[in-house]
């Protein structure tokens, strides 16, 4: 078998999000990167294929230098090898942008058996990347996938639908985005957190891609961000005062004029 | 917190630990406590963090470090929750007469599982009749050509029915007393060896604590750890070992309880201000502190004279076991009693702190035997 790329995505800490004000997109550069949570689920069906298969895992990630840390902790959890994908061009790239440079990056690093993501990802939450990717790549792309395991030269893949569970069978190589009901993620392990110390990733700019300058960063992205609000939830509490047992009678009043419960 | 100088490494191990409290036994400790549910995620993925090698030296695949190091990592485990620290010490129990007295053979088979998780272990000395008095043991090894064919049981044995490999120490020379007896490496699907019913604790009930039955148990006669006679020897050097893990697990215990109580009483307010301003309050805090940094720098102490290669450690060892524990269930006895009613609920972590800080002044031998052991070598030591 060959071998499995999981490509991952540094997102903010929740809290500590900046937007640049020009372009209302992320200041990724400027922000404490936390690994995608929907990531980690991709990183342990990688590991766990890598240990029935014996293969290796190759990880991914486009993003500027601060994604380094989190391609370090992609180590700890089980990949083998470490790519950082970097260049000024690639900022303010959309989904359809990221995608092209994810899959000319895939491309480079043929041959593979599988690629894995996160479903989404946790600051844009559009579960595009993937099918994109693959679209790019033209391969089969699968969404949501609990289980791959081969039978001969398929793959068996079991993934969540809305309405329980879907088993199909693909030729490889192909695309997963994981579904995040996995039952078990593993934790980094000790030895490879000791080793990842004097452990570089690999960095791959524009120019080691051969992209087409057009179709990278904000120039090649047709999603265009106009504007970027802060949402605030604003609750207004109502005092009820009365003796409990006209209180009762009021509350109640108030939840059936909500429609919260009926007569 | 006193800060101690950890190694980039020990920090690191502490942070990991930590990462996996948080994640796998946090949000699950108190209803593993309240149902005696073992679950066996948080032993995976303590397994899969490579913290079954701590102490299994890197030929064997483990990370080759020392009692301090394992104190480090039980004492965090214990903070989160005792029951799942008392199953990965008690692994460690067993494993130590292998590191210690095992043959090459002895090492290369069973280490590197050991090391990955893959193999849980048990020690088993207890029986019914010979607790603190471990020289009654009953159960008997006999050797036939090439085989032992081991009879008794064993009580109280946690980790019985989840491990793997037991140790067990059995009497092959009942006319030696003391130097009779002899430990055996017994593989969980060795014939005539079976597991009792899980016995129901007042405390450590993430934990599985069983009978072992031998009945006609044949085993290869190459599963003798060391010689025949050293049986005790094997199971007092491993219990030495073991003893300063119990400290370190008394640690976490109370800087738990010490927190949660501390949190409380600067929280909860009666006569219009936090509780903690009452001296009788703050006062108590201010022992618990005193007694909890106290106990750690004999802990932590003893564990680096055991790893910096001592040869008297028994009686140090049996010290921080007794004082630790001891610590320990006074910490978390005064944890309740600054909680009130809210300490005494189950709802809340202290009772189970208190509960199981309990079993540490009782297994792995008694504090009443930990004061027997010190005094005897005490004049040992002072008529150097």
């Amino acid at each position: 078998m060959e071998k499995i790329i999981v490509s991952i995505k540094g997102v903010p800490k929740p809290g500590t999000v900046k937007v640049d004000p020009e372009t209302h997109t992320l200041k990724r550069e400027d922000m404490e990167l936390i690994l995608n949570p929907y990531d980690r689920y991709a990183l342990e069906m990688a590991v766990s294929l890598k240990e029935r298969y014996q293969t290796e895992v190759t990880v991914i990630s486009m993003g500027p230098l601060n994604v380094i840390p989190i391609l370090k902790q992609a180590y700890s959890l089980g990949a083998d090898k470490l790519i950082l994908i970097s260049d000024k061009l690639f900022a303010g790239s959309d989904t359809l942008a990221t995608s092209y440079v994810l899959a000319k990056a895939i491309e480079k690093l043929s041959p593979f058996s599988l690629i894995l993501m996160g479903v989404k990802s946790m600051d844009s939450e559009t579960s595009q990347v993937g099918p994109e990717t693959a679209s790019i790549l033209n391969l089969p792309s699968i969404t949501l996938v609990k289980k791959i395991y081969k039978e001969e030269e398929n793959w068996i893949v079991i993934r969540d639908t809305d309405y329980g569970e879907e088993e199909l069978e693909v030729k490889g190589p192909f695309l997963a985005t994981i579904s995040p009901n996995l039952d078990y993620l593993r934790p980094p392990s000790l030895k490879r957190i000791l080793k990842v110390k004097n452990i570089e990733p690999l960095f791959w700019s524009a120019k080691d891609l051969k992209v087409e300058e057009g179709r990278v960063g904000l120039k090649g992205s047709p999603t265009q961000v106009v504007g970027v609000e802060e949402k605030k939830i604003e609750a207004k509490g109502v005092i009820i005062e009365d003796e409990p047992s006209v209180l009762v009678e009021k509350l109640l009043e108030v939840l059936k004029k909500k429609e919260i419960i009926k007569d | 917190m006193l800060e101690y100088s950890f190694t980039e490494e020990q920090k690191l191990l502490v942070e990991l630990v930590k990462q996996i409290g948080e994640e796998y036994i946090k949000p699950y400790a108190l209803e593993w406590d309240e149902k005696e549910i073992f679950d066996p995620k948080p032993i995976r993925a303590l397994a899969d963090a490579d913290l079954f090698g701590i102490v299994i030296p890197k030929e064997y695949g483990g990370l080759g470090w020392g009692v301090f190091e394992l104190c480090l990592a039980v004492e965090k485990l214990s903070y989160f929750c005792a029951g799942i620290s008392t199953t990965y010490a008690a692994s460690f129990l067993g494993a130590y007469p292998i590191i210690l007295y095992g043959t090459k053979e002895q090492k290369e088979k069973y280490l590197p599982d050991i090391a990955k998780g893959k193999k849980l272990c048990a020690f088993a000395l207890t029986e019914p009749q010979a607790g603190s008095d471990a020289f009654a043991i009953k159960t008997t090894a006999k050797k036939e050509k090439d085989f032992y064919v081991l009879n008794g049981i064993k009580q109280w044995i946690t980790n019985g029915g989840i491990a793997d490999l037991y140790i067990i120490v059995a009497i092959t020379d009942p006319t030696k007393g003391a130097r009779g007896a002899s430990a055996f490496i017994v593989e969980k699907g060795d014939p005539g060896f079976s597991v009792g019913k899980k016995e129901k604790k007042l405390g450590l009930k993430a934990s599985v604590t069983t009978e072992l039955f031998l009945n006609e148990c044949k085993i290869p006669s190459s599963r003798i750890l060391g010689k025949e006679g050293m049986g005790f020897i094997v199971a007092l050097r491993t219990l030495d070992y073991g003893r300063c893990g119990v400290g370190a697990q008394a640690l976490g215990i109370s800087q738990a309880a010490f927190e949660a109580s501390l949190k409380y009483a600067t929280t909860r307010i009666q006569f219009g201000q936090p509780i903690y301003n009452f001296q009788a309050v703050s006062h108590t805090f201010a022992e618990m502190a005193t007694k909890i940094e106290a106990t750690r720098a004999l802990v932590y102490n003893v564990a680096k004279y055991i790893d910096n290669g001592a040869k008297e450690i028994s009686l140090f060892s049996a010290m921080s076991k007794y004082y630790a524990s001891d610590m320990a269930m006074w910490v978390t006895e005064r944890a309740i009693q600054m909680m009130g009613g809210y300490g005494y609920m189950r709802d809340y972590p202290v009772q189970k702190y208190f509960r199981d800080a309990k079993c540490l002044q009782i297994y792995e031998g008694t504090n009443e035997i930990q004061k027997n052991i010190i005094s005897r070598d005490l004049l040992k030591f002072y008529k150097k």
